[in-house]
C-alpha cells in the first residue's frame, strides 16, 4: 500500500474563503517541491472548483460547507474537493466548458462555465464523481527534473 | 487576497488600475465598476492588470461581461500590462482572440 500524508480542510461555502483554500494549497504544494508555475497552476484549479461549489450553494441559498482534501505523495498531489449537499447538473456543466473560438459571436460567449475547462488544462488528471453530491478529484505529478538529474551524476561519478 | 479598484479619467479615457487578486470574492466589486465604465455611450475603458498577481475564470467571466456591455454601449475595452499567469488564462481559453488584450509593458521599449 502506498504510503500519503492526508490533510482535510472544510470551510464554509462563502466566496471570502475561497482565498484561504487558495493560500494553504500553495503552502501544501510549495512543501512538496513543486515548481512555481505549478504552484500557480494548481492554486487556479482548485479555486475553481472550490468557486464551483461556493457559486452552487449560493444559488440554492444554502449555508454549505466545501470539503477540501490534499492527499501528498510521494510523487504527486491528489486533492478532493467536495460540496456536501446538492449536485450541480453535470451534463450542464460538460455541455458548457471548451475554449472560446473566436468563429462564436460576441453574444453567445458564456460568463461563466469555464472553470471545469480550466482544473482539465492546469492538471494532470481530473475525475469527477457526482453519486452523492459532487466531488472533484484532481491529480498533479511533480517532475523532479532536478532529483533526476542528480542521481544520473552520482551514477556516472562512481 | 483583495483587490483594490482604482478609477482615473485620463486623455478622454476611463482608467482602471487594479493591484491584488480577482476570485470569486473580489470579482463582483470589479464588475460593478467595470460595467458602470462601459456603460457610458462611446466610452474608451482600458484597464491596467499589472499589479494582478492571480486571477481565476471568475475574472474572465467579469472581463466577458464588460466586452458584452461594450458592444451594446458603443464602448471599447483594452486590457494592458497583464502579467504572464494573467495573460496564459487569456491563451488557455482562446478568449485572447475576442478580448482586446495588450500585455507589453508600458514603456518597456
Amino acid at each position: 500500500m502506498e504510503s500519503f500524508d492526508f490533510i482535510e480542510i472544510k470551510v464554509p461555502a462563502k466566496p471570502e474563503y475561497v482565498g484561504v483554500i487558495r493560500l494553504t494549497s500553495s503552502g501544501v504544494a510549495n512543501r512538496m517541491g513543486f515548481s512555481y508555475e505549478d504552484i500557480e497552476d494548481l492554486k487556479v484549479a482548485i479555486s475553481e472548483a472550490v468557486t464551483n461549489t461556493v457559486n452552487h450553494a449560493y444559488e440554492k441559498d444554502e449555508d454549505g460547507e466545501v470539503t477540501i482534501g490534499f492527499g501528498v505523495y510521494e510523487n504527486r498531489l491528489e486533492v478532493m474537493v467536495a460540496d456536501h449537499g446538492g449536485s450541480f447538473n453535470l451534463d450542464q456543466v460538460k455541455r458548457n466548458i471548451g475554449p472560446y473560438e473566436a468563429a462564436e459571436p460576441i453574444e453567445q460567449l458564456r460568463e461563466g462555465g469555464f472553470g471545469l475547462f480550466l482544473i482539465d488544462a492546469l492538471m494532470d488528471k481530473v475525475e469527477i464523481n457526482s453519486d452523492s453530491g459532487v466531488i472533484v478529484l484532481m491529480t498533479k505529478y511533480l517532475h523532479e527534473n532536478g532529483v533526476g538529474l542528480d542521481d544520473d551524476q552520482i551514477s556516472t561519478t562512481q | 487576497m483583495n483587490l483594490t479598484v482604482d478609477v482615473q479619467e485620463n486623455e478622454g479615457k476611463s482608467v482602471v488600475l487594479l493591484a491584488g487578486e480577482i476570485d470569486a470574492y473580489t470579482a463582483p466589486k470589479l464588475k460593478e465598476t467595470l460595467l458602470s465604465l462601459t456603460e457610458k455611450e462611446g466610452n474608451k475603458v482600458e484597464v491596467n492588470l499589472e499589479q494582478v498577481n492571480y486571477m481565476d475564470s471568475t475574472g474572465l467571466g467579469v472581463f466577458v461581461s464588460g466586452l458584452k456591455s461594450t458592444k451594446e454601449n458603443n464602448s471599447e475595452l483594452k486590457l494592458v500590462q497583464l502579467q504572464d499567469r494573467v495573460y496564459r488564462l487569456f491563451e488557455i481559453t482562446g478568449l485572447i482572440d475576442v478580448i482586446d488584450v495588450d500585455k507589453t509593458v508600458q514603456g518597456g521599449y
